[in-house]
């Protein structure tokens, strides 16, 4: 399969700016059954993330007396991508969940609910690269609104090299084409930066070109951050006219 | 509180009461890995295997070769298929029964580095376009776990590619030949315990809490892949100095271990 130019006239294929987002639209308290939960869209990817808990955590042997347990699933629906693929968890399913738990588990404070669980389902109605960026994104904005405490919001965002240009937020064809990917996750506590809680990468990249990836990747996540935050005080808002 | 968690308790403290004076517990420098050993070619069933350890952690990996269909997206290219397991004969947490999150983790960075390093010439392995390709199984079997399952295992992935012959006479394909090896992608992994990093973790030192960082490079100090693995956060400073410790380890282990010309 030939590749396509992904950069023309140094525009991106979808006419954004190397260091644009895809259009973003964030809802916090979608579900009215899960205790806290999150409808996210970055570009074409449709996500829901939902939040059970602090609740009893069966089989009980699993329970950890000095701190809660956190569990995190992420789902691609069968209809979410090009070719339909085959319902449950693949490999690639297993790896996210893994990495996403353990942002989580460095942000939740685990320790205030002991021999609990704490458990986070992300489901990807519609995938187009950045997928486990949009969970994670709405997941942290589904804790808040289940009233987790939390040591700050948590933001993802991916970057990627294509044609040899660092690109902010790839799509599909960028994600699949490029060069090189890297998704990334950030605590941002009091509107400020503070540490990484998710790192991955694969292709070719040097190092000057990842510390440059890191820089765009945090302008991405400020934007992020801003609609997050946005969405959870739109949520707390209403519930104050109303009652 | 069961008799193992004391003594882990125990070994946490050791650990961390050493790390304030600046020493690890085997008299390590913090950059450094233990001694390695590869063994090659030890299993004459496969098409290419290396026996790793390193320190008490030993790893075998096997390569199978057969023709299959290429992927679509793909067709005038070899297939790479990694698998890693964490049998119970390894370690007294592993359990039998099909890949936990922990053994997908494993194959998955593992597979990344060949994959992204371009380390197999998969060009080369075509045998009819978009029908027939050579598919390369590398199979990942632990056997021993005394911490740092990932390099070890990454050790022995190239180590097992680079005594590969694939077999093509045993399919009517003619002659065997040497799998095309092009780069030696290693992978380093630390272990995080604050701001402080300690290269090629022992099991003892990972009672600390399994959060670590691999950096994968190739020959030329290009990073291939990366992968944060446990819930903790690490500060941009650290992962910008462990870019360069990695490389620099990557680099040592390939002028000492795999010394060939590519």
């Amino acid at each position: 399969m030939l590749k396509p130019k992904l950069i023309v006239d140094g525009k991106r294929l979808d006419g954004r700016a190397f260091d644009e987002l895809r259009p973003i639209k964030i809802e916090a308290d979608v579900l009215k059954r899960a205790d806290g939960s999150c409808y996210i869209e970055m570009g074409k990817n449709k996500v829901l993330a939902a939040v059970y808990g602090p609740r009893e955590l069966h089989p009980r042997h699993l329970q950890d007396p000095s701190k809660a347990i956190i569990r995190y699933r992420y789902n691609m629906a069968a209809f979410s991508v090009e070719e339909r693929r085959r319902p449950g968890p693949d490999r690639r399913s297993i790896e996210i969940s893994k990495v996403s738990k353990e942002v989580f588990e460095a942000v939740i404070m685990k320790e205030l609910f002991p021999r609990s669980a704490i458990d986070i389902f992300v489901e990807v109605l519609q995938a187009d690269a950045g997928s486990r960026a949009a969970g994670i994104n709405a997941a942290s904005v589904a804790l808040i609104d289940a009233g987790i405490p939390v040591k700050g919001i948590v933001t993802s965002v991916a970057v990627a090299k294509v044609d040899g240009q660092l690109v902010l937020d790839p799509m599909k064809e960028e994600d699949y084409y490029g060069e090189a990917d890297l998704p990334i996750a950030f605590l941002i506590r009091n509107g400020k930066i503070e540490s990484i809680t998710l790192l991955q990468m694969d292709g070719r990249m040097t190092k000057d070109e990842i510390k440059r990836v890191i820089e765009l990747a945090k302008k991405g996540v400020m934007e992020i951050y801003r609609l997050q935050r946005d969405a959870i005080m739109r949520k707390f808002m209403v519930e104050e006219d109303e009652g | 509180m069961k008799a193992e968690d004391i003594l882990s308790e125990i070994k946490k403290d050791y650990v961390l009461a050493k790390l304030k004076d600046g020493e690890r517990i085997d008299g390590r420098k913090f950059d450094e890995f233990r001694k390695i050993e590869i063994h090659s070619g030890i299993i004459q069933k496969a098409e290419g295997s290396a026996l790793v350890k390193l320190g008490n952690t030993q790893v075998v990996v096997g390569i199978k070769m057969q023709p299959g269909e290429p992927f679509p997206d793909t067709p005038d290219k070899g297939v790479i298929i990694t698998n890693a397991e964490l049998v119970p004969l390894a370690s007294p947490t592993f359990e039998p029964g099909p890949p936990d999150e922990h053994s997908v983790e494993l194959a998955r960075v593992v597979d990344r580095g060949i994959r992204e390093s371009e380390a197999i010439d998969l060009e080369k392995l075509c045998i009819e376009p978009g029908k027939k390709v050579w598919i390369i199984f590398i199979d990942i079997h632990a056997v021993d776990d005394d911490g740092n399952l990932m390099d070890a295992s990454s050790i022995a992935t190239i180590s097992a590619l680079l005594n590969t012959k694939v077999p093509a006479s045993r399919f009517g394909l003619g002659e065997d030949f040497k799998l095309p090896i092009r780069d030696l992608p290693i992978s380093v992994t630390s272990l995080i315990v604050g701001n402080k990093y300690l290269v090629d973790p022992s099991k003892d030192e990972l009672s600390v809490g399994e959060n670590t960082l691999t950096i994968t490079t190739d020959k030329n100090d290009n990073i291939v892949a990366i992968q944060k693995s446990g819930g903790y956060m690490l500060s941009e400073e650290l992962f910008y100095e462990l870019l360069d410790v990695s490389a620099r380890c990557a680099r040592k282990i390939r002028e000492d271990y795999l010394k060939i010309i590519i």
